[in-house]
């Protein structure tokens, strides 16, 4: 990309839900290619944040910008912006009732205007990618956990997004099949991906993340390299969470 | 022995007796006379079948279809955002739902040409599947409705991340699955249609648009003898037994994705 504007750039974002306060005030850019982990307790508001980022959740107020366009603006085209940010989800999310294939190819053919060959051609591409090619035509439910996720990060690709949201995307997942979903966000990493990535697999982030942000009670608490915040956390409570995680 | 099994055993042999008694007690020429008389049933042949049945068969489609289409409508605007919407498709159910399918059938048939002049075209064909559809709309709206909150959330929200506006987003993503949810109940919902196109001999029918229940009725008047009841009792079924298993088939194939 030529753009030099940040690919996302949220300013001052409050969500409530009825008189619960979720996000408090949250400031963050994020640089091309840079992978962002988000960790903190449960209810502490990173999936809301995430879920902000793609107006799943309408901000209560602040603005987040996505390339330089404020998508809270009500004259933005949501779905034009969607289509950019690939998001990914704790229960994955496949489409039931279409194959695999088809679940790459639909979105490609009704958002994006492709034609049946070329989204083919392209799903079956980032079916390899993720180690999947085998499985286009079975149904999501014979799939294993590990796999369906990876074909929803697969179906995210086809839409050649400039940046991915991941939201726990391994909590759902039995121990043994986590690794595999991990090695294709590992890839997408060091591809230069932009990625915001909420998650508990703190091994994932001290290894991948550029920076790590700890939010609780709706605001970042502390942020910085993965090294520092989590071996060698400023505040208490990042201290206390990091403890309760280990163990 | 444990008492579930007595009472069990007790219930067989009641029922036994009681059909052995039925049996002797019951004049089986009366019944023979009154309901299999075949003389009736060859008069009836192949009318009841190119008359009665087909028109019966082609009310309950038409009905179906245009309450299928007003159904699918009533259910979006009653999950729409637009508050208008939302109040016309509830005060619409609830008013199609509480009054007798008889009552909207005569209404559309004679209310409407009294009342506003309007006629509605077609003959029986055109006033009678207004009206059923028009009840039939009301019912299946309910069921279409539960079908889509059947489905998940997750799978709106999947949708809309890939850049589906909403409206391509329930077409191709969340009414698929919902139909395949509410296969059953429609099915259920398409029997019931059938029975009541039964209702339509108040519009007054012509020899030629008369379903099974008129040609059954006017077939008993005229031999003042109950064998045409039978006779398209059996009709009736040989149109629902088939259906009932074409869904059933259909219900496994669906089944695959899920």
């Amino acid at each position: 990309m030529t753009v030099a504007v940040p690919p996302i750039e949220i300013e001052d974002l409050h969500k409530s839900f009825g008189v619960l306060e979720v996000l408090r005030g949250v400031d963050l850019s994020v640089t091309t290619g840079e992978v962002i982990c988000i960790i903190g307790p449960s209810g502490s508001g990173k999936s809301t944040l995430l879920r902000c980022v793609n107006l799943l959740e309408v901000p209560s107020a602040g603005r987040v910008l996505i390339e330089g366009y404020d998508i809270t603006d009500p004259e933005t085209d949501v779905d034009e912006v969607r289509a950019k940010i690939g998001m990914v989800f704790q229960q994955f999310n496949l489409f039931p009732h279409l194959t695999v294939l088809k679940n790459l190819t639909i979105a490609q053919r009704k958002v994006l205007g492709r034609s049946s060959d070329e989204a083919i051609s392209v799903a079956e591409a980032m079916l390899s990618r993720v180690g999947l090619a085998d499985k286009r035509d079975e149904y999501p439910i014979r799939l294993s956990g590990g796999q369906q996720q990876r074909v929803a990060i697969a179906r995210s690709l086809c839409m050649n997004p400039d940046m991915m949201l991941f939201d726990e995307p391994t909590s759902a997942l039995d121990p043994e099949l986590i690794g595999e979903v991990l090695d294709v966000m590992r890839a997408l990493a060091d591809e230069g991906m932009t990625m915001l990535v909420v998650t508990h697999e703190m091994g994932f982030a001290k290894q991948v993340a550029d920076r790590v942000l700890f939010i609780d009670e709706g605001v970042i608490q502390e942020q910085g390299p993965p090294r520092e915040v989590l071996e060698n956390p400023k505040s208490e409570r990042t201290r206390r969470f990091l403890r309760a995680v280990e163990h | 022995m444990r008492r579930a099994e007595i009472r069990r055993r007790v219930i067989y042999v009641a029922t036994g007796i009681l059909l052995v008694v039925l049996a002797f007690t019951v004049d089986w020429q009366q019944v023979q006379q009154s309901f299999f008389q075949p003389d009736i049933i060859k008069a009836m042949f192949p009318d009841v079948v190119l008359i009665g049945a087909k028109n019966t068969i082609i009310y309950t489609t038409l009905a179906f279809s245009f309450g299928l289409v007003l159904a699918l409508i009533l259910a979006l605007m009653k999950r729409s955002t637009i508050r208008p919407y939302r109040w016309f498709a509830t005060g619409y159910i609830e008013l199609f739902r509480g009054l007798p399918a008889l009552i909207t059938i005569i209404l559309v048939a004679f209310g409407l040409p009294l009342a506003l002049g309007i006629r509605i075209p077609g003959g029986t064909l055109g006033k009678g599947t207004l009206g059923l559809g028009l009840v039939a709309g009301a019912y299946m709206a309910e069921t279409i409705r539960a079908g889509v909150e059947a489905v998940p959330r997750g799978q709106m929200e999947a949708a809309r991340s890939l850049g589906m506006p909403k409206g391509t987003a329930m077409t191709y993503i969340i009414l698929p699955q919902a139909f395949r949810i509410i296969i059953p109940p429609l099915t259920n919902e398409l029997v019931l249609l059938i029975k009541d196109t039964s209702l339509l001999f108040v519009i007054g029918t012509t020899p030629l648009s008369k379903e099974l229940t008129k040609f059954a009725r006017d077939f008993m008047t005229s031999t003042q003898n109950a064998t045409p009841l039978t006779v398209v009792a059996f009709m009736y079924l040989l149109i629902t037994l088939p259906l009932t298993f074409l869904v059933q088939r259909l219900e496994r194939k669906a089944g695959k994705g899920r």
